[in-house]
């Protein structure tokens, strides 16, 4: 099993998630973070005095993925999140170590 | 006692009152726009600061602020009596419609200090400051000009050609003067400039809440200038009336559309903050006076405040003198415009006594206000210490935070 976190434009959260739902993911966790990657930040004027914005919005996408699924999963979400412009994001694949389904006790890729 | 004379005078006390209701309520406006243009961990201080100066207002003054402004009794004995019977030359409205009216004044007054000296100040050295200003430093003032009184027995600024039909100098400019004379004994908030000169920006933390504010307070001007009419009943204060409303909105307007398009002309976008301020530098420009200005001129006074202010906000970030909200800038400088500008259209001022009469309440107000918070600073201390700045005065002085998350009950 693996963890698929994958850094995306906010816009692009909608599509993601189609296009994870056409390969019949079962569940993502999504949370609104913000950070710097090569985009790094840009500079705004607040009552004429100058402030910096470091860190840009992005949507952090969580999803546990038995293995056969990973590249799948991941061609879907780079097709779906690509503008071609800097700030696109990143995915990473780490692996998972063991999966509980909480409500049943069920363990492994039967939990995802 | 004639059906008309009871009429007019049932008439022009509901309109005192309901205009006195709408000054009222520009206190809420001035909540509203500083707890926009603080920090979210400065925000419940900032309320804490506004609806207790409000009720401090009305107390001194109700104490001894009336009493003094218009040689009356302390604590307004015979205030409950009519104003019509006994009298001369009788007014057409109750005294205490009166007192109701002048007391919304000084807790406008006072309202400007607090968003000048907002997210750094003690919450108890403010409080305790809003009792001398409301009980004795703006009631003398006010008695000089409003009141009539001479000014220690020198001269009377009413001799003078001096005019301010809403008070842009006695309301406005008097509590930026406070509120000036506060900055330079407090100091800038940390963090706000840097070395070589360099300004940083802290945002305000939720601009909706300014944007209702600034439309609280253009509403509340309605009353403010309105009101200062002093009487509807009658066809030639109706028509007064009505051009009083029609230019204060007119200035505000004016104000706001100058102050944009010079923010985006500056700054390259269009910095809402400044455009608010422009409002209200529009409407505080107007007050000394709105009744003889025709529409056109009106607006173009706003303007001129819109523009004036932007400046002076950037000038006064380059004198290192901190205002988180602007309030020395919209009520002090553009107050002093909005004096100056009463002779243009109004042959019975003069630009000479507009210029006494806005020294007399500047020097008065500056250095009774320094003084006052020299003493308090002495005694208690204005400022919080830095780690409770950091911290947010929010949690040091009022124990709450504005949107608190992640507690529970003690249980």
């Amino acid at each position: 099993m693996k963890m698929v976190t994958a850094i995306i434009k906010p816009f692009k959260l909608d599509e993601v998630r189609e296009a994870l739902g056409d390969l019949g993911v079962t569940g993502v966790t999504v949370t609104e973070v913000k950070g710097f990657g090569r985009q790094k930040g840009h500079t705004e004027l607040y009552r004429g005095a100058e402030y910096v914005v470091d860190f840009l919005p992005k949507v952090k996408l969580e999803i546990a993925l038995a293995d056969e699924l990973v590249e799948r999963a991941v061609e879907a979400i780079t097709s779906a999140a690509q503008t071609g412009k800097i700030g696109d994001g990143k995915i990473f694949i780490t692996n998972t170590e063991q999966v509980i389904r909480i409500r049943t006790g069920e363990t492994g890729a039967d939990a995802i | 006692m004639s059906e008309v004379f009871e009429l007019q005078y049932a008439l022009d006390t509901f309109y005192f009152l309901v205009c006195g209701a709408l000054v009222m309520w520009m206190a809420a406006g001035f909540s509203m726009l500083e707890a926009g243009l603080v920090r979210t961990k400065n925000t419940t201080e900032i309320l804490t600061k506004n609806v207790a100066l409000y009720a401090i207002a009305c107390t001194m003054y109700m104490v001894c602020g009336y009493a003094i402004m218009y040689d009356g009794g302390l604590l307004l004995s015979g205030i409950m009596g009519d104003g019509a019977t006994g009298e001369a030359d009788p007014a057409t409205y109750a005294p205490s419609a009166d007192f109701y009216f002048q007391v919304v004044f000084v807790a406008t007054a006072m309202s400007i200090v607090s968003g000048a000296v907002a997210e750094r100040m003690k919450l108890w050295a403010f409080l305790l400051f809003a009792v001398v200003l409301t009980g004795y430093i703006y009631p003398m003032e006010g008695s000089w000009t409003w009141g009539g009184a001479s000014v220690f027995g020198l001269y009377t600024l009413g001799d003078l050609g001096f005019s301010d039909f809403a008070g842009s100098g006695i309301v406005h400019m008097a509590g930026a003067a406070a509120a000036l004379a506060g900055v330079i004994l407090l100091g800038a908030r940390k963090g706000k400039y840097g070395a070589n000169g360099a300004v940083n920006a802290i945002p305000g933390a939720n601009l909706p809440l300014a944007t209702l504010g600034t439309f609280i307070l253009w509403m509340g001007w309605f009353g403010f200038n309105g009101g200062s009419v002093l009487a509807t009943a009658s066809v030639e204060s109706a028509n007064s009336v009505a051009v009083v409303f029609m230019n204060t909105n007119a200035a505000a307007a004016g104000g706001l559309i100058a102050a944009l398009i010079l923010a985006k002309a500056l700054f390259g976008k269009a910095d809402l903050t400044m455009a608010l301020n422009g409002a209200l530098a529009g409407l505080v420009a107007i007050t000394a006076e709105p009744s003889t200005p025709t529409p056109l001129q009106a607006t173009l006074f706003g303007a001129l405040g819109g523009i004036l202010v932007v400046f002076s906000i950037l000038t006064l970030d380059k004198l290192k003198i901190d205002d988180p909200v602007g309030a020395i800038s919209v009520h002090g400088v553009v107050g002093l415009l909005g004096l100056l500008l009463v002779p243009f259209t109004n042959d019975g001022s003069s630009f000479s006594g507009q210029l006494i009469g806005a020294l007399t309440i500047f020097v008065w107000v500056f250095v009774t206000s320094y003084i006052a918070w020299y003493v308090i600073k002495v005694i208690m201390g204005l400022r919080v210490s830095e780690e409770e700045e950091a911290n947010g005065v929010d949690l040091v002085e009022c124990g709450m935070e504005a949107y608190p998350e992640f507690t529970s009950s003690k249980s």
